[in-house]
């Protein structure tokens, strides 16, 4: 049985770690609603891009730019896995994890060679262990305040100067895409190469200088806006996990509190009970 | 004729604008282009320079380093790599290009060489322009 005072120090470590996860809830909340509408204020370029590429890409023929067609072969494949650079969101990073987990094993299965390129330390510490050996590189994000198109161009041309040079044939990304608060989806997305939906759109453009020239353009920008997006789909998840596992947490911190109060009470109760007995007892002794 | 096409100037980080203008000038990477209702349909690189649509009267001005535009018969869409009103833009914003477009032409050669010298030309000639 503890004693009252170790009751009391507990009760107080709860509290102070409910103060400290209501805190960071409080401030996921409010990053979270810039995170949502940076994800929102980057759709429209997106969307528009994507319509853009489809009706250019449609008129492509088989010798396209490698990014577009691809190398021919699908031996080698980097797996982008974008996760945070903070803990403490819940199963953000381990769901994102998991499914690249699930895909390299199916890959090395298959006899394919895998590299990773890890985005956000968090995932590749999870990766390490059964992956560290597939490591490319990383990148650090966790200086960035803000993330921007950016930081998506150093990403984007990092992976394409590995393409150009021979270093994988299919790139694939990872991330969560953000659903509501409550629900983090994790994607993959197969980024190189571009693979890119037919316009229904009949319109016949004039391209300056020439398509071949504009395509070339706007394949490493596809790239790169794809990166945005998911980075930023990204942000907003970790901020949306974060809160919700941050507004469990503070739930089961006052569970326990209450629980640790009953108990406090109830200790309290029986020292006074057995005072008084040993009072009582000591009178009828006399 | 309606005299007036859909407008639109987005970045990958947000969208500037959006409204019904009756002109549109755009840099285009062959050379300047104005885009009215009823334009051919056209997809233009762009060179660092400024757009300027016709709206309502007014003519509204935005610095642009470089993208692509898309203009249709009913409108133009101008995909931007980095965009910002004429009147925030500072020479401090574009010395950070030019000085990005300088690096990127010490490090290279032949055509890739020519492409930033001209990139670095065109983003002093915008500067001059502000």
């Amino acid at each position: 049985m503890p004693s009252l005072k170790d009751l009391k120090t507990r009760i107080d470590s709860v509290k102070s770690t409910r103060k400290i996860t209501q805190a960071m809830q409080m401030v996921a909340a409010a990053k979270l609603r810039r995170a949502e509408e940076a994800a929102s204020a980057a759709r429209p370029y997106a969307e528009r891009f994507d319509a853009v590429l489809a009706g250019l890409a449609g008129g492509i023929g088989e010798d396209g730019p490698k990014l577009l067609k691809g190398t021919g072969s699908d031996q080698t494949w980097l797996l982008v896995v974008m996760t945070s650079e903070r803990g403490l969101c819940g199963g953000f990073n381990s769901s994102i994890v998991r499914l690249a987990k699930a895909q390299a094993k199916k890959l090395v299965d298959d006899g394919k060679t895998v590299k990773i390129l890890t985005v956000g330390k968090k995932g590749r510490e999870q990766l390490r262990r059964d992956y560290g050996d597939h490591f490319v590189g990383h990148v650090d994000l966790s200086e960035v305040k803000r993330v921007g198109y950016t930081n998506a161009q150093d990403i984007a041309s990092d992976i394409i100067g590995r393409f150009d040079a021979g270093e994988f044939d299919v790139a694939m990304i990872y991330f969560n895409k953000f659903e509501s608060v409550i629900s983090q989806v994790p994607q993959e997305l197969q980024i190189i190469p571009a693979k890119i939906e037919a316009s229904e759109d009949a319109t016949v453009f004039d391209y300056e200088p020439g398509d071949e020239e504009i395509l070339v353009e706007l394949l490493p920008r596809g790239v790169a806006t794809q990166i945005l997006a998911a980075l930023l789909e990204n942000g907003a998840s970790e901020q949306g996990a974060r809160m919700s596992a941050m507004d469990n947490a503070t739930r089961n911190a006052g569970e326990m509190i209450d629980k640790l109060t009953i108990q406090f009470n109830r200790t309290r109760q029986a020292v006074i009970t057995n005072e008084l007995i040993e009072i009582i007892s000591g009178a009828e002794a006399l | 004729m309606s005299g007036t096409m859909q407008f639109d100037l987005v970045s990958p980080e947000r969208s500037l604008a959006s409204g019904q203008a009756s002109s549109i000038l755009i840099p285009g990477s062959d050379g300047d282009m104005v885009a009215m209702p009823d334009h051919a349909p056209v997809v233009t690189g762009l060179r660092p320079g400024i757009v300027a649509a016709e709206i309502d009267g007014g003519v509204q001005e935005y610095v642009v380093t470089g993208g692509f535009a898309q203009i249709t018969k009913e409108g133009a869409t101008v995909l931007a790599d980095e965009a910002l009103p004429k009147a925030d833009a500072t020479s401090e914003f574009l010395d950070v290009r030019i000085a990005a477009a300088r690096e990127s032409q010490g490090g290279s050669a032949g055509a890739t060489a020519d492409e930033a010298a001209k990139r670095v030309a065109d983003l002093e000639t915008l500067k001059g322009m502000l």
